[in-house]
């Protein structure tokens, strides 16, 4: 019993360290997350769109050198670094367009062509969009890579919170059903019961999205570990080469990958010298069909001056594992119904960490509450109260 | 009501570590599932992940509504 005690007094202490420095930040990820869940609907309720042409389904799709080129036509002296398929509209396309290719690619302009047509529809600035702020706030706080890592950190106490709660619960509902709440109690019992009881309902999902939401913060780093290993090694025989003087065809690289990747279709291309690829190539990425497979991606690289196939290789694990964190994040993966739990359950975890906070400021309110506090833990622990 | 029914509660045998968190337990593989579900397939995967993962939320409704 002592070293029980003893312990759990440890416990208590990374509990309660682990949640006082995440909170705060935990509670601005909670409300910016919550809008970001519905993005794409608030930005079609406050943004007018130009719409795609209304083409049957199955009919041919434009080229896609023409697209591209209708669409850098709008940007002069300016360079594609992507061609995005809209996963949820197949009438449109997106071009990924920089001021220059070692430009960063965080500042591009998006301009959407019409997938049928090629026609330029627009080229919406998101900068100014209020999901745009939310969005930024809620990854980096306007604060590059230093603010995106440093949320991750407090998404790791947040996790470490999580575990250290459950330790903790385990002896502060010892004589209690589960599920109590004592609704006639002092408000600071009433929390106690809301906090215990939100808390270890909501585990599962409160750890999955808080980890998996850690683990999009390494995204930067996980590519450029893809960059140096993997993508370094299928390009390596080109590594001394010049650029090519003209690219190949963007329509048939795509065909040349579709070609060899049977069953799967374009998610996006990267072209030469970006991020993504390398020079020389055309990094096609190519995606299942499937919730779970459309989301795992699979490149294939397209010598940019010959149009022939250079190497197509599954992802590594930890691109595969960044890759699957995302939807477990965004809870964009099972139509609305999923994206209204998902807010819910966001709007719970926010009475967890207010709960906690009352918890925690209430304790130091009055030599009473602090007594009456610690009593009532002592009696739920079961130890014996002296009174 | 229910405020004198709590003491009734509270003088209830201590429970064990396994008697405290078989619930829990259930709940957090109901919802791993309920994660998982819905990254099958669309359709009755999606519908089995609204369902689990709606779980937790009615409980906490119905937890709170009986204590009231």
């Amino acid at each position: 019993m002592k070293s029980g005690t003893k312990s759990l007094r440890r416990w208590s202490w990374v509990h309660k360290w682990s949640s006082l420095v995440c909170t705060v930040f935990m509670l601005l990820l909670c409300v910016t997350g919550l809008p970001l869940i519905f993005h794409e609907e608030i930005d079609e309720l406050l943004h007018e769109q130009v719409a795609a042409s209304a083409a049957p389904e199955g009919a041919p799709t434009a080229n896609l050198d023409k697209a591209v080129a209708e669409a850098l036509a709008r940007f002069p002296r300016q360079v594609p670094h992507f061609l995005i398929w809209d996963r949820d509209d197949p009438s449109a396309l997106w071009v990924s367009i920089g001021k220059s290719l070692d430009a960063d690619p965080s500042d591009n302009r998006l301009a959407r062509v019409d997938a049928h047509t090629g026609a330029f529809l627009d080229a919406p600035d998101f900068t100014k969009r209020f999901t745009y702020i939310m969005l930024k706030l809620h990854t980096d706080m306007f604060a590059g890579l230093g603010g995106k890592l440093f949320l991750g950190l407090m998404g790791i106490l947040f996790c470490v919170a999580i575990v250290s709660g459950i330790v903790v619960y385990v002896p502060s509902v010892r004589k209690l059903k589960f599920g109590t709440y004592r609704g006639g109690r002092p408000r600071i019992v009433r929390w106690l019961d809301v906090h215990n009881l939100a808390g270890i309902l909501l585990v599962m999902w409160t750890l999955v999205v808080g980890f998996t939401g850690v683990i999009n913060t390494w995204a930067d780093l996980v590519i450029k570990i893809w960059q140096f290993g993997q993508l370094a090694e299928m390009t390596a025989q080109y590594r001394d080469r010049p650029p090519p003087q003209r690219l190949s065809s963007l329509q048939s690289a795509v065909d040349v990958a579709s070609k060899a990747i049977p069953g799967m279709q374009p998610a996006f291309v990267a072209f030469p010298g970006t991020t993504l690829s390398s020079k020389s190539h055309y990094g096609v990425f190519m995606r299942g069909g499937t919730p779970l497979t459309s989301r795992m991606l699979k490149p294939a690289l397209i010598d940019a001056e010959t149009g022939g196939l250079t190497d197509s290789r599954d992802l590594p694990w930890y691109v595969s594992t960044l890759l699957i964190s995302q939807p477990l994040h965004f809870g964009d993966y099972g139509g609305m119904p999923l994206k209204i739990i998902w807010a819910i359950l966001d709007v719970v975890t926010i009475v967890i960490l207010v709960t906690g906070l009352f918890l925690w400021l209430r304790r130091h309110r009055s030599a009473a509450s602090v007594s009456r506090f610690v009593r009532l833990n002592e009696a739920s622990i079961g130890e014996k109260v002296p009174s | 009501m229910t405020a004198m029914a709590s003491p009734g509660l509270q003088k209830r045998t201590r429970q064990t570590v396994g008697q405290i968190l078989l619930i829990p337990i259930v709940l957090a593989m109901l919802s791993a599932g309920g994660l998982i579900f819905a990254l099958v397939e669309d359709g009755v995967w999606d519908a089995l992940s609204w369902v689990t993962l709606s779980i937790p939320i009615a409980l906490f409704v119905i937890c709170i509504a009986r204590g009231r």
